[in-house]
């Protein structure tokens, strides 16, 4: 099958694939974000636009995808389902192929009482398994959920995410397996701290042979500060965050750089775990190092499968 | 009260499956105004499953029993003696009652016989329309007493959409336009001027939050002297 994406290019010929995470702005102004696409640009195969985070309102991920394919760089559309019913579900995937961009990534998306609109109405419509299920059989079938056949079927690479560091732990694996079978290619991860338990997660992942079936593309996330370690283990939910870590950032002389580091560590570790075919880099505010973190990691140069088309 | 619809025979049965000592439980309460869990439903579908095992030759125990309101523990708890050496209870309440069911008896497989629809009442015998969507913040008073949550299709704040016609919904020529029925409320009131309001985006915090919603009335919580006194005497 012909690669629909440079991602999909990349993960097939068996390379190991970086991705990294661009948030966009909480404004119309499209500038930081083709500031950032250019900086960025040939550091990772693909660069991921976040869906209205943490529910709060920002320039749309599909926009943003578009800006990045202006600025020949490969976006991964997130699409929550927190906002759209499955027909916005179809329509934007639909329209996304349209236009050139091709990695779609599905997920339920944060619920709305941690953003700056509490009082909305959420959508829920699908969860991000069903969203799966929907998008492959538009793309495989070439027909909406509700049978009707598309007079062309969009061309699509779908992703999904998954959380090791969720509970109860036991069903983390087996939940994997669903969205596999539901239509994932590949995986991002929540960002790992606790390299233990994602070593004891991907054991599993291998025991069921879900590594030959789907490409796990490894989170991480750079830490600034010890405050912003202790932050994620108490206020993010289903995230783990050892102590020593913690620690490490508390007596580091220069905690960003110690940040860094421990980074750069965390992914020459997960290029060692079998299973796991890449990574993916959520420098949240502050994608400004995802280069420096990729060179450091000699990940730098990245192959070109497929030059975005736009 | 709470509208609920029996499921059919066929999937109730399905639903039965791998079990064979069943207790069907009823419900004296919506359910049984509604038609579709109270004594007699419990009886007649209790009835039917025997007869179901006989033809089919499945020897399955059934028993049946009609508590006053599933929805309160200290009704369900008096049936510990029907429910002993049961291996299924199939529940005829409404999902609230299924569920607290499962709570007291939580090892034992609860399955639900009915379809709990919605908040609603008769509109004659055997009809029963929903008039009440249970979002926690309630706007009657803009609206004539006619909720617009429950009875508009498209749950709108702000008066008909374009698809309303000669007092029908869009959806269905049987369906009243929940907007129609505002508008001839506030126009026998005589404020119509409130159909001109334009009201702002709903807050639908109290609905859809998060998680259940748990309402207290701290006057009526007891403290955990008042629990132990009253654990104490029967």
């Amino acid at each position: 099958m012909k690669a629909a994406s440079n991602l999909q290019g990349v993960l097939d010929s068996g390379q190991f694939a970086v991705t990294a995470e661009i948030g966009p702005p909480k404004g119309a102004n499209p500038e930081v974000l083709r500031k950032h696409a250019r900086n960025m640009k040939g550091y990772a195969d693909a660069f991921n636009l976040t869906d209205n985070q943490t529910a709060v309102v920002r320039l749309s991920s599909w926009a943003a995808s578009l800006v990045c394919l202006q600025e020949g760089v490969e976006p991964v559309m997130q699409m929550a389902c927190r906002d759209r019913n499955r027909i916005a579900i179809q329509s934007d995937a639909l329209g996304a192929s349209a236009l050139g961009v091709r990695n779609v990534l599905c997920l339920t998306g944060d619920h709305q009482i941690f953003g700056n609109q509490k009082e909305a109405k959420n959508v829920y419509d699908l969860d991000s398994i069903q969203e799966l299920m929907v998008l492959r059989s538009m793309r495989d079938e070439g027909k909406t959920w509700g049978g009707d056949t598309l007079d062309s079927a969009p061309q699509l690479y779908l992703g999904a995410v998954e959380n090791p560091f969720g509970d109860p732990f036991e069903f983390r694996v087996p939940r994997l397996a669903k969205k596999v079978a539901a239509g994932a290619d590949f995986i991002q991860t929540q960002s790992i701290y606790d390299m233990e338990r994602f070593e004891t997660f991907m054991d599993q992942v291998r025991e069921r042979g879900l590594d030959r079936k789907v490409h796990i593309l490894a989170g991480v996330l750079p830490l600034k500060s010890a405050k912003a370690a202790l932050y994620m283990k108490n206020k993010v939910s289903g995230m783990s965050v050892p102590d020593e870590i913690i620690d490490r950032m508390k007596n580091a002389a220069d905690p960003k750089a110690e940040g860094i580091k421990l980074c750069v560590e965390t992914i020459e570790h997960l290029k060692q775990v079998k299973g796991v075919h890449g990574v993916h880099i959520m420098a949240v505010a502050w994608e400004e190092k995802v280069p420096e973190i990729v060179r450091e990691a000699g990940l730098h140069p990245r192959p070109v499968m497929m030059e975005p088309e736009h | 009260m709470i509208i609920a619809e029996q499921k059919p025979l066929n999937e109730v049965i399905e639903m039965l499956e791998g079990h064979s000592r069943v207790l069907v439980v009823g419900c004296r309460s919506c359910v049984a105004v509604c038609l579709a869990g109270g004594e007699k439903e419990a009886g007649i579908l209790a009835e039917s499953l025997r007869l179901h095992s006989d033809l089919k030759g499945k020897e399955w125990e059934v028993e049946e029993v009609t508590l006053e309101r599933v929805c309160e523990k200290e009704w369900v708890r008096g049936m510990d003696s029907d429910i002993e050496g049961k291996d299924v209870v199939l529940s005829l309440a409404c999902g609230v009652g299924a569920q607290v069911i499962h709570e007291l008896y939580p090892g034992m497989f609860v399955v639900p016989g009915v379809n709990t629809i919605s908040m609603g009442a008769p509109e004659e015998q055997g009809i029963y329309l929903e008039k009440c969507g249970g979002c926690g913040d309630c706007v009657l008073h803009l609206t004539g007493g006619v909720c617009p949550v429950a009875r508009c299709s498209k749950s709108l704040m702000n008066g008909p959409c374009g698809g309303s016609q000669n007092g029908k919904c869009e959806i269905d020529p049987d369906t009243p336009c929940g907007w129609d029925q505002i508008y001839r409320s506030l126009k026998e009131l005589n404020r119509l001027d409130l159909m001109e309001t334009a009201i702002p985006p709903k807050n639908w915090r109290p609905s859809r939050s998060g998680g259940p919603r748990k309402t207290v009335r701290k006057e009526a919580v007891q403290t955990d002297e008042e629990k132990k006194i009253r654990g104490a005497s029967p």
